[in-house]
């Protein structure tokens, strides 16, 4: 609440500042920066990327008239509209987004804008048929949904996981990889690449095709943040800095996802926030990730997936006024990142891969809400703790807000249908069934 | 002064009683659980010796002061009949004891706890029927009320208030509760306290006692100017006062204390008179004047009773057709697209040969037998589990099913609230003690055993460890070691399959 206030009222602070003429800002507290948008070139093709680019996973939801959720497109061309204007041109989606929604809100947003204006990036989301037909079809679904008929950026979506085999099974031995470069060829597809998500050594197998020749990748897609950068767990999930070194190397655009890790790092434990609030306190949280994102000079695109205008005004901030990270405030970064590690969150982004669960179980749901009770320290741990009483019930009854009594961990099976699909590698239920028997323990006063 | 005492101390009753019926968090119960506990019929079933000995020493001393304070159904009908009568100068007209109702119901009543015919029991025990229309008619408004506090709480960020679901657990009792609460509304609007004095067994069988009250009203003849001014203000309609005598019939006398309040002279006293009422009055008076109301109430009470019947007979019809037309649907797998929720059947009650009784009711013969059917262990049960039977020989008295959650271990609630003895306080130590129930696997349904999923669910929650996975040719099914299950109902919670489980319990006759 409190951060949204804020956000609010620097949002509003940045546009009046943006209205004012120049060199009349001193005294708000902005970094004295270029008025404009930052862009980054794409030295494959000279296109100029914003640097933060609008992801469209995460548009807010509406209940329709027959119960169903549906995107709420009146604040997503609302959001579209703004961004636009505001220099934002990298727009980021996907066939299985949102319920299979976003594209055409994607589309039905940004047709109202001249095609020329924005870059449009989307992928290849054949996770459950891989036949060719069922590939092919939803290539072009993805034309028609977005109104289009050239695609900017074309992914194939998450390989990693599973390594060349996974990678072949899905683009290869059905013929898709030589039906993209066609594509590519033919201007259809201005850019391939793909999106990334696994260990070091899957990354190495991947990119050692692009190496050999075998296939080329204009640009790839990581998960980067000043968590990730050093303290994925480096096993199951490559550090981003390993990847984006690997990347840089090899003169690779790279487009960041997750630069806030699903909205946890606009929403830090509190001794974080202050000591983030300490050297910066008009800047947001979130800004704190971006810049470090931004401060990359091989990153062409930062992928924010803004649900509402709030974040939206204050990224544009963010990056009309950028500023990157000096080398000691990277080490401060660095030193936050440790901080957020003590935590013992669940490492979900609330990127829903894994829904739905088909027995109805809220996973990112349940993480999210056991994340936030973590960071808002209503987390409790010992009967000895002196509010303990307080905790326990402000646990159990937001518990009870956040997830449907019927989707709660409780009620998973531990049927693993969920573990393909996680780009973060979480045993999730197992990490279900350590929530159902905390909140047991809560309820029966074991703890 | 003494009425004005009987109205605070009923109101204090009365709150108290309605609270401990409305509040579902068990916060009250503490407190005021002994208001309940006090209670004629379930001490009498809970053999509370020490209530029962206080209340026969109590109507014996004072009357039938219980009806006026300690029933919370004599003081809903004070209420109502409050509202029929405050405008009215003269509301009320002596009328003559309808003594085969009045006695032909107690006979009725007492055969029928003695047969153990409960539901005929749980529909006249007054506190009963008061609980029954609170738990039905009125907690669903305390929750509704209640959700909303709750949904502004969300708004402001406090968890002082969680919402609670409100469901219907019975349509018949839910339809016996408006039809009591009609039957009451309507003998009590104008009648004052004809249920009472023509009905309720309990206030039959106080008023055994109360011909020989030592303390009671008494008209002091001499200075009695036969005004009317108290018979015409006696919602008991038992003073009787003509020109040859002036009389109260002390056993349907409840204490109001309204003929002294009242009395322009003076002359009516609440005063020790033992041994001076016990006999019928000589000089009864003669009704001279027409009487169409009282042949009216005379007549609706029975014809009540039989509609009660007759509504619950229909209700139950209507209840079961609903249940068996919900139909199974299959559930539907979406083409693979991120986020969104999968449909999640809700639970239906499976069949149960045997129902399955609360811990601490030690088994279906003692709990049957003392259950009044007053609905408060329904109405505070905190998992949903408790809800009336649609059974006819038990209708009304709760029974345990698992659609909406489980008998969660560290929950005693319904044993420490239970006034009639029919669920006996247990300790969470000693909860796993009792055997309600066992648990039983349909193959059929199983996901492992049909090979359709890998889950282990029920084995992998089970408390006591009961239930184990068994390789069985090539799929692996649950197996339940039945002396180790206690019937929580926790497998038949969490089983995935719906909307029937796969894995159901069945209640055991005797719990130890």
């Amino acid at each position: 609440m409190k951060r949204r206030d804020f956000i609010k009222i620097s949002g509003a602070a940045a546009l009046a500042a943006a209205c004012a003429p120049k060199g009349n800002q001193s005294g708000s507290g902005l970094a004295d920066g270029p008025e404009e948008m930052v862009y980054r070139t794409n030295p494959n093709n000279g296109d100029k990327v914003s640097l933060i680019g609008f992801g469209c996973m995460r548009w807010p939801m509406v209940r329709n008239a027959d119960g169903k959720s549906e995107i709420n497109q009146e604040a997503v061309n609302e959001m579209v509209d703004y961004a636009i204007e505001h220099g934002i041109n990298y727009f980021d989606t996907s066939p299985a987004y949102l319920q299979g929604q976003s594209e055409k809100a994607a589309g039905i947003a940004l047709s109202r804008h001249p095609r020329e204006k924005y870059y449009i990036a989307t992928k290849l989301s054949n996770f459950s048929d891989q036949t060719p037909e069922a590939s092919i079809r939803m290539y072009h679904d993805s034309f028609e949904q977005l109104k289009t008929d050239y695609f900017d950026y074309y992914l194939l979506h998450a390989i990693g996981s599973g390594g060349v085999a996974v990678f072949r099974q899905r683009y290869v031995d059905n013929g898709m990889m030589d039906f993209l470069q066609k594509e590519r060829e033919a201007g259809r597809i201005r850019n391939l690449g793909f999106s990334f998500h696994g260990s070091p050594s899957e990354f190495d197998s991947l990119i050692g095709l692009h190496d050999s020749g075998e296939y080329h990748f204009d640009f790839v897609q990581i998960e980067m943040n000043y968590v990730d950068w050093t303290h994925a767990d480096g096993i199951r999930n490559a550090n981003a800095k390993y990847l984006y070194e690997e990347l840089d190397k090899r003169g690779i655009p790279i487009v960041i996802m997750e630069p806030l890790l699903g909205g946890r790092l606009a929403n830090v434990p509190e001794s974080i926030a202050h000591q983030m609030k300490q050297r910066e306190p008009d800047m947001s949280i979130a800004s704190w990730a971006f810049r470090f994102c931004g401060s990359y000079d091989r990153v062409l695109c930062t992928l924010s997936g803004m649900t509402n205008m709030d974040p939206l005004l204050d990224n544009v901030k963010t990056f009309t006024h950028f500023q990157p990270l000096t080398e000691e405030e990277l080490v401060f970064m660095e030193e936050m990142a440790t901080q957020m590690m003590e935590y013992p969150m669940i490492n979900c982004t609330d990127c829903k891969y894994c829904m739905p669960c088909p027995w109805g179980i809220d996973i990112p749901g349940t993480f999210q809400h056991y994340n936030r009770c973590i960071t808002e320290g209503t987390y409790a741990q010992s009967q000895e703790q002196k509010n303990y009483r307080k905790l326990k019930q402000a646990y159990l009854v937001s518990y009870d807000r956040a997830v449907a009594t019927v989707r709660q961990a409780d009620h998973c099976i531990a049927c693993g249908e969920c573990l393909s699909h996680c780009p973060q590698s979480i045993a999730i239920p197992a990490q279900l069934s350590r929530i159902a028997k905390y909140i047991e323990s809560l309820k029966q006063d074991t703890l | 002064m003494l009425k004005k005492l009987r109205i605070i101390l009923a109101l204090v009753f009365w709150t108290g009683i309605t609270l401990l019926f409305l509040d579902f968090t068990g916060a009250l119960h503490s407190w005021l659980g002994w208001m309940a506990k006090l209670q004629f019929l379930p001490a009498l079933l809970a053999l509370n010796v020490g209530v029962v000995a206080f209340l026969v020493v109590l109507t014996l001393v004072f009357g039938r002061v219980y009806c006026s304070v300690i029933c919370p159904l004599g003081v809903l009908q004070d209420g109502i009949s409050w509202l029929g009568t405050h405008k009215s100068k003269r509301p009320y007209k002596y009328k003559k004891e309808l003594k085969w109702l009045r006695y032909g119901v107690w006979a009725l009543f007492v055969i029928a706890l003695v047969a153990g015919v409960q539901v005929f029991v749980a529909l006249l025990a007054p506190y009963s029927a008061y609980g029954r229309m609170v738990q039905n008619l009125l907690q669903p408004l305390y929750l509704w009320g209640n959700n909303l506090l709750a949904w502004l709480a969300e708004r402001a960020g406090s968890y002082a208030f969680y919402p609670r679901e409100v469901w219907m657990r019975s349509l018949p009792t839910f339809l016996i509760a408006i039809v009591t609460l009609v039957v009451i509304v309507v003998l009590s609007f104008k009648g004052g306290r004809t249920w009472c004095n023509s009905i309720c067994p309990v206030g039959t069988t106080l008023s055994f006692l109360s011909r020989f009250a030592m303390f009671r009203p008494v008209i002091d003849a001499d200075q009695c100017v036969r005004c009317k001014t108290c018979e015409v203000n006696c919602k008991a309609q038992c003073i009787s006062i003509t020109k040859e005598a002036v009389h109260i019939d002390y056993s349907r006398c409840v204490d109001c204390f309204n003929c002294i309040d009242t009395c322009p002279k003076g002359g009516l006293k609440y005063r020790f008179a033992w041994g001076s009422g016990a006999k019928t009055p000589q000089n009864a008076p003669k009704l001279a004047e027409k009487d169409h109301s009282g042949a009216e109430s005379a007549k609706n009470a029975p014809e009540s009773a039989q509609r009660r019947a007759f509504l619950a007979g229909t209700a139950i019809a209507v209840g079961a057709a609903a249940l068996k037309g919900i139909e199974a649907r299959a559930q539907e797998v979406a083409k693979k697209t991120d986020g969104g929720f999968a449909d999640v059947l809700p639970k239906q009650a499976p069949k149960r040969e045997t129902p399955i009784t609360p811990p601490g009711s030690l088994g279906a013969r003692n709990f049957y037998r003392r259950c009044t059917g007053c609905q408060l262990c329904i109405a505070e049960c905190p998992n949903n589990v408790l809800r009336p039977s649609t059974d006819l020989n038990h209708l009304m008295q709760p029974e345990m099913s698992f659609e909406k959650g489980y008998c969660r271990p560290e929950c005693t609630r319904c044993g420490e609230l239970c006034p009639s003895g029919a669920i006996l306080p247990i300790s969470k130590e000693t909860k796993t003690n009792f055997h309600l129930g066992t648990a039983g696997v349909n193959t059929d349904l199983c996901l492992e055993a049909t090979g359709k999923s890998q889950c282990g669910k029920c084995a992998q929650v089970c408390p006591t460890g009961a239930i184990m996975m068994v390789e069985q040719g090539d799929v692996r099914r649950p197996v339940v070691a039945e002396e180790v299950c206690i019937g929580c109902g926790k497998c038949e919670y969490l089983c995935p399959v719906r909307p029937i489980s796969a894995i159901t319990v069945n209640g055991r006759e005797v719990h130890v």
